[in-house]
């Protein structure tokens, strides 16, 4: 099998990326660790969403909605699941398995290689996500937050930076 | 039979995975359930790189203090026998002053009327893993006699309660989760009303008419109302009073750094907690449980 290939046909050159070898699964261990350990030591960490950043990353880079939906769908369970029982099962996980449709699909249609498109992006999907988990709390769960706040932007803006280098990182994982 | 379009194919499995999660959500509120297979999984999968993680934090900080900071030892002597007349001198002073500090302290008096709550020290391996929640993992759990309820201090101050206790970690849910709460007073006037968190640094003071006169500076400490607290633990310092709707707006700043914590006390009891006389407590008792004895302090 090809590590990259064209889906769109040769005018667009959009390629679909492989891994390595249990990078993903290993990846996503070590985000979930990293993010419950570093505001630890750094507690303005906590304002990083390192789970979203690697579902939009994988969502953009594999290129497929159904993979995408569901390696969302594993990480938010995964988040839920470490955030103590005071956030039910499902409530990051619905965010993120939507998150994780909408890169893959918007991966499938765009180049989003260039560091600008992704820290646009990124800014974008955690401000959907966060206005996802909103919607979802405030619907399911009768537990209406507000829908804007500046520590909404500054997370937005902080996560697309971020993001930016984080990504430069995953893009090692790649097949060569 | 006509296939389904690629596109169609993920849209279709989009809504499964969807629905299948809100379903998931309506299962736990319905049934109170806290899909407790996929957390212990999920715990037992992280808790190992959490608890390698600290350890390793802590060794290079041990090196680097031990060792690389010491580069300048020589020259920091030099300056520091300077300082050492001056210190003497202070320290005398500042002894005299220790012990009136002594009386008034809380921990102690705390320790003094409840020296048979056993205690457990535990270390804090890992936070809460979204912004939704404000919570800590520590390395004690049920094989070290963790509940659930169980109330959870520093010696600065009241931290929060174990929400969930797995075979060798436990979840403590902080004071200044949105869920959180604690039966508390003031403790000049003792006028009393519950704290809770907002998921914001500052808790937040809630049944307080504006009849009630309260200062900033004012000390709030817990009620023992709860049944989970004894009564006269540090809660936190009033900082910020404004006039509300039939209640007054109260902020308190938590006593313990609830964004720094490294070593908690767990109270390994669900008994309500009995309050007893100054003489009582006078009397010979059961020694606490400190961290260095936990097998003791494990049995119930």
């Amino acid at each position: 099998m090809n590590d990259t290939y064209d889906i769109r046909g040769a005018e667009s050159h959009i390629e679909v990326h492989k891994f390595r070898a249990g990078a993903i699964i290993g990846t996503l261990l070590l985000v979930l660790f990293l993010q419950a350990f570093l505001p630890l030591y750094v507690p303005k960490a906590e304002i990083l969403d390192l789970p979203l950043l690697i579902t939009v990353y994988f969502g953009l880079s594999r290129r497929n909605p159904s993979t995408g939906l569901l390696l969302g769908m594993a990480i938010g369970l995964a988040q839920d699941s470490l955030s103590g029982p005071t956030v039910p099962l499902g409530l990051y996980g619905i965010a993120k398995t939507l998150i994780g449709y909408l890169a893959s699909s918007i991966g499938a249609r765009l180049d989003t290689e260039h560091p600008a498109a992704r820290f646009a992006l990124t800014a974008v999907f955690f401000t959907a996500h966060q206005g996802l988990v909103n919607l979802t709390r405030r619907i399911l769960l009768g537990q209406p937050e507000p829908w804007f706040n500046m520590h909404l932007l500054i997370g937005a803006l902080v996560n697309a930076l971020v993001a930016v280098f984080f990504f430069m990182l995953l893009d090692r994982l790649r097949k060569s | 039979m006509v296939a389904l379009p690629s596109r169609h194919r993920s849209l279709i499995l989009l809504a499964g995975v969807v629905l299948l999660q809100v379903l998931l959500l309506a299962v736990q509120i319905k049934r109170d359930s806290q899909g407790r297979l996929i957390r212990v999984w999920t715990v037992g999968a992280v808790s190992p790189f959490q608890r390698a993680g600290t350890y390793g934090v802590d060794r290079v900080r041990g090196t680097w203090r031990h060792y690389f900071a010491l580069q300048n030892t020589t020259r920091d002597n030099e300056e520091l026998r300077r300082e050492n007349d001056a210190l003497k001198l202070q320290i005398t002073q500042l002894e005299s002053k220790a012990a009136e500090a002594d009386r008034l302290a809380l921990l102690l008096n705390f320790r003094k009327l409840h020296m048979d709550v056993p205690m457990l020290g535990a270390r804090v391996i890992g936070a809460s893993a979204g912004t939704a929640t404000e919570t800590i993992d520590i390395d004690r759990g049920e094989r070290d006699g963790i509940k659930r309820n169980m109330g959870v201090i520093t010696p600065d101050g009241v931290v929060g309660k174990v929400i969930e206790a797995y075979p060798n970690t436990s979840q403590v849910l902080l004071l200044t989760d949105k869920d959180s709460g604690v039966g508390a007073m003031l403790a000049d006037s003792r006028v009393q009303s519950p704290v809770g968190g907002t998921g914001e640094p500052l808790l937040y003071m809630k049944y307080v008419p504006n009849d009630d006169s309260v200062d900033n500076g004012q000390r709030v400490v817990t009620s023992g109302m709860d049944r989970i607290f004894p009564r006269d633990l540090p809660v936190g310092t009033i900082v910020d009073i404004k006039p509300g709707n039939p209640f007054k707006q109260i902020r308190v700043r938590p006593a313990a750094n609830l964004e720094r914590l490294e070593e908690v006390i767990v109270l390994l009891t669900l008994h309500p907690l009995e309050l007893r006389t100054e003489s009582e407590a006078a009397s010979p008792q059961t020694p606490v449980a400190s961290k260095t004895d936990k097998a003791t302090a494990a049995k119930p």
